[in-house]
């Protein structure tokens, strides 16, 4: 049951989104979540969409499961939508009953504040669907690279991180295998109260904490014998090169900012 | 010619740690491993066999005596890496010996360590994996693979880095029957087509009978150390040290106490038919 859980989803592929460079796709994001709130008129909001879409349908990821990925969103997005629906005055009042008072102001912050927060979560979603975590945690570790030289522990960090996605199936198995051992001596998981319930989570924590520090000494002797030690002198097989198509992505997200800002000066 | 592996007086002691009081492991030890062979240690859990192969690779460091690797002296920290890249170590449990979420990115890692250039990298990597069979599996994720092509994945991550001896501690011993089989041949072909020494560590006999030097250590020292025929015809030594013997040998014994005059020291159950038959012949 716990196997279904997948974090940041990948769909593996072949398409030009897929081929990018993980470095070029990270930046893209942060140069498109500037342009999401930028985007406060209807054209330029349109426009932003439009980006999204194509691609989405350049790196054929189904419509599907962009929606899917917002469902877990969807209390924090209504909740935004009313707050912002009844809190913002300005223009003219549409409904006044009791302690609710609509504004056309109103309607539209919330519109835009839902719209925002929908496209940067599917931006961001484009980013994952797309990009392997192995290859996120090498894009990150090189650009964060410089911050070497004020000794920031980058690759310690990037390494932790892969590790961490490493190990996350095998976790998820072990708790697996330790629930159905608990369950077969008659642990009651699913009745009681709710301290009961998170009670009866000690014996599976236990165990899992156990065998994962176990796991850490193991690894990190095989780590060494494999001649780990540090990020020292470290080669990489997978080299990461930025290719014409690159350029041409950072082209278009540089248009896509400036068309936004452009239609923000002139209101429209 | 100088041995791969050659200890001198080893002699190991756990520490004492809280109320725990301290844990003689082995004294004066001298094992030498040959370059190019392929030498199976065995004995009862608790014999220091583990701790044995840890001071082979200089994990654990002596407490009396000497280990030399390629005649590099274990306890000199300087010459650790190129330790670590003459010996390399295979695990029992293949899930924490892997440290990609890529089969090719795993094997990829001890080279990647020694800051050897990137085409050449990649060269190693496909080498190792088509060495181990594993190559079509080269982007799979490793956890969804089976113990035993997880173990070849390590081994291949060990086989990148070109070392001159692989040291096995107990890498079948979480396997199942199959797995096994796959893991040892893998290892006796590394050995035979590479003339990569190899030691490996097991409490399965069977496996010890594809070595061609068996040690077996009983109690922190050794009982017997010989090629596997002769090592295994000793039958009550063995089972007086607590340990097994291959099927085959016991067929034959149990043949010989009820009076039948058939060797001792057949292996494969080829010779061991052999044997037999040849036993019946002669009876007429």
């Amino acid at each position: 049951m716990l196997k279904d859980i997948t974090l940041g989803q990948y769909f593996p592929g072949k398409t030009v989104v897929h081929r990018m460079d993980p470095r070029t796709k990270l930046l893209l994001l942060i140069v498109y979540l500037v342009t999401v709130f930028l985007a406060s008129t209807y054209a330029s909001a349109a426009l932003v969409i439009i980006f999204l879409v194509t691609v989405t349908w350049l790196a054929r990821i189904p419509f599907k499961s962009m929606v899917k990925g917002l469902k877990p969103m969807l209390i924090f997005i209504l909740f935004t939508a009313v707050l912002n629906l009844f809190y913002t005055k300005g223009g003219t009042l549409l409904l006044d009953w009791w302690i609710f008072h609509i504004y056309t102001e109103g309607i539209k912050t919330a519109f835009f504040m839902v719209l925002r927060i929908m496209l940067l979560v599917c931006g961001t979603f484009l980013l994952t669907y797309t990009t392997s975590p192995i290859a996120l945690t090498d894009a990150l570790e090189r650009l964060l690279s410089p911050l070497k030289k004020i000794h920031v522990p980058v690759h310690e960090l990037a390494m932790m991180m892969s590790i961490a996605l490493r190990f996350i199936p095998t976790l998820i198995e072990e708790t697996d295998k330790i629930i159905s051992a608990q369950k077969a001596r008659g642990a009651d998981f699913e009745t009681g109260s709710l301290i009961r319930r998170a009670k009866a989570l000690i014996p599976i924590l236990v165990p899992l904490f156990v065998s994962a520090f176990r796991r850490a000494d193991e690894l990190a002797t095989a780590m060494e014998c494999r001649c780990y030690h540090g990020g020292e002198g470290r080669t990489r097989m997978k080299v990461l090169r930025f290719t014409r198509l690159d350029l041409f992505a950072f082209f278009a997200g540089g248009l896509l900012l400036a068309a936004v800002i452009v239609l923000r000066h002139f209101g429209l | 010619m100088t041995p791969i592996i050659q200890t001198e007086n080893l002699s190991f002691t756990y520490p004492a740690s809280g109320e725990r009081l301290a844990l003689p492991v082995f004294e004066n030890l001298d094992i030498e491993i040959a370059e190019g062979s392929f030498t199976a240690i065995i004995g009862p859990n608790g014999c220091g066999k583990s701790t044995l192969a840890k001071h082979f690779n200089a994990i654990l460091l002596p407490s009396g005596g000497k280990v030399w690797v390629t005649g590099l002296d274990t306890s000199d920290e300087e010459k650790l890496l190129e330790i670590h890249r003459q010996i390399g170590m295979v695990f029992q449990n293949p899930d924490n010996q892997i440290v990609a979420n890529v089969v090719e990115e795993d094997v990829a890692f001890a080279p990647e360590n020694l800051g050897v250039p990137s085409a050449e990298i990649r060269r190693r990597v496909d080498d190792a994996l088509r060495t181990v069979g594993m190559y079509e599996y080269r982007e799979h994720a490793p956890h969804l693979l089976s113990g035993g092509q997880k173990q070849r994945v390590a081994i291949a991550g060990v086989l990148a880095m070109e070392p001159a001896c692989i040291v096995l501690d107990e890498p079948t011993a979480m396997l199942d029957p199959r797995g096994r089989e796959e893991v040892v041949s893998t290892v006796s072909r590394l050995n035979r087509e590479r003339g990569i020494t190899v030691v490996l560590i097991t409490h399965h006999m069977n496996e010890a009978a594809e070595a061609d030097r068996v040690i077996v250590m009983h109690e922190g020292g050794i009982l017997a150390d010989g090629c596997p025929r002769e090592v295994f015809s000793q039958v009550e030594l063995l089972r007086s040290a607590g340990l097994d013997v291959p099927q085959t040998t016991d067929l034959l014994y149990r043949l010989r106490q009820s009076g039948w005059d058939v060797p001792l020291d057949a292996l494969t159950p080829e010779e061991c038919a052999e044997a037999i038959a040849n036993a019946l012949n002669a009876d007429g």
